[in-house]
């Protein structure tokens, strides 16, 4: 009974999203937005990657959302987790191949994702893609050696620079603009590094708060008691 | 007669992935397979915002990367799936979390299980019967071990599995 109600659940709401997507024009997005986000977000911002234009220039209060968000479920899977006791196990290192693979793997980590943070407002990435990279860094060398935990204090401090960082930088354009978060210094000349003003600035906390939120849940989570066996 | 365009593959690619996670968290008996399937129906929508900007023949919303005067598909979804990816990952890392605390506390991650000791805690606590029914056998169950802390100094040698 369960199952066949589920079934008929499922099949309703395959069907009415099927007739939602049958009645918009395939490839002629409605959305008229969009088409004035392209034509207008290059030479107001001097972004060449619109897509971190957009999220850092017009919908930044958006993105201190996420951010928050973000840090909303960090805290609370911190919260959840617990302290370790001191004389908990752990769980024994990965073997000298996972070991020597993360630590081979962990620089490349760091400079792809520093790398993607800096190029936001140029090449395809920005702070959210960036600061997943350079969590997965972390990830990796905590995976293969679960013995080498990331001290979580120096994660909290980043974490709260780089929050601050954005929020100070959008308090900057309110009293310089009027306009929380505003874009500033100009635009520059589009395809340099330093170019597009403030964008590339909020791209880097970005991507450091992101990294530095995911490194931390995965300290938390690979910190949790191994269980005895 | 069905017509299999490009549009109806993706759009059912897309649609059936929401309906492949919406049935795996009605049907799942399992905390983490219900977490899993979450994390494909949120792909899917995910899928879905995506579809919605596309534009035949057009390069990424990146200027100076296509032929110049090429059209670009629109933006703003790839900006809002973009943030909802990232959430995703804290959603799931908190799901995460609980199930370990769960887990740690009930020694299982099956629903029905999780249920039935989760009364017997509760029934225990509050100094009633435990609920039984009629088919259930008489007498005392033994609860399967619950992985418990010990100290290190106790604890035997993990055996090789």
């Amino acid at each position: 009974m369960r199952n066949v109600a589920s079934l008929l659940f499922t099949g309703g709401l395959a069907f009415l999203l099927l007739a939602l997507g049958a009645q918009l024009a395939f490839g002629d997005p409605v959305m008229r937005v969009g088409a004035e986000y392209l034509r207008v977000a290059g030479p107001e911002l001097g972004a060449a990657n619109l897509v971190t234009a957009i999220l850092a220039g017009y919908r930044g209060f958006d993105t201190l959302g996420e951010l928050s968000i973000l840090f909303a479920a960090a805290t609370a899977a911190g919260l959840v987790l617990g302290h370790r006791r001191a004389d908990a196990p752990r769980d024994p290192p990965g073997g000298l191949i996972l070991t020597a693979g993360a630590d081979l793997l962990f620089p490349l980590l760091l400079v792809v994702g520093i790398y993607i943070v800096v190029h936001g407002h140029l090449t395809p990435g920005g702070g959210f893609q960036g600061g997943v990279v350079l969590a997965a860094a972390f990830f990796v060398a905590m995976l293969a050696d679960p013995s080498r935990s990331l001290s979580h204090a120096l994660i909290a401090w980043i974490e709260g620079f780089a929050g601050a960082a954005f929020i100070l930088i959008g308090i900057w354009a309110l009293v310089e603009d009027g306009h929380f978060l505003a874009p500033m210094l100009g635009t520059g000349v589009m395809g340099q590094i330093l170019s597009a003003g403030t964008l590339p600035l909020l791209s880097v906390a970005i991507g450091l708060k992101v990294g530095s939120e995911l490194a931390g849940l995965m300290a938390h989570l690979s910190d949790t008691e191994a269980r005895d066996q | 007669m069905i017509h299999f365009t490009l549009e109806t593959v993706v759009y059912a690619g897309a649609i059936g992935l929401v309906a492949i996670g919406a049935l795996g968290l009605v049907l799942c008996n399992h905390l983490f397979r219900m977490l899993l399937a979450l994390g494909i129906a949120e792909s899917g929508a995910n899928l879905l915002l995506i579809l919605t900007g596309f534009r035949p023949d057009a390069t990424a919303p990146i200027i100076g990367y296509g032929p110049a005067g090429a059209s670009m598909v629109d933006p703003l979804p790839q900006v809002l799936v973009l943030t909802a990816i990232v959430i995703g990952v804290g959603v799931q890392a908190m799901a995460v979390s609980m199930l370990v605390r769960v887990y740690r506390a009930y020694g299982t991650l099956e629903m029905s299980e999780l249920r039935r000791r989760m009364e017997l805690d509760i029934s225990a606590a509050a100094g009633i019967r435990a609920p039984s029914s009629a088919q259930s056998p008489a007498g005392e169950r033994p609860l399967p071990p619950v992985p418990a802390y010990r100290p290190a100094s106790a604890r035997v040698q993990p055996r090789e599995s």
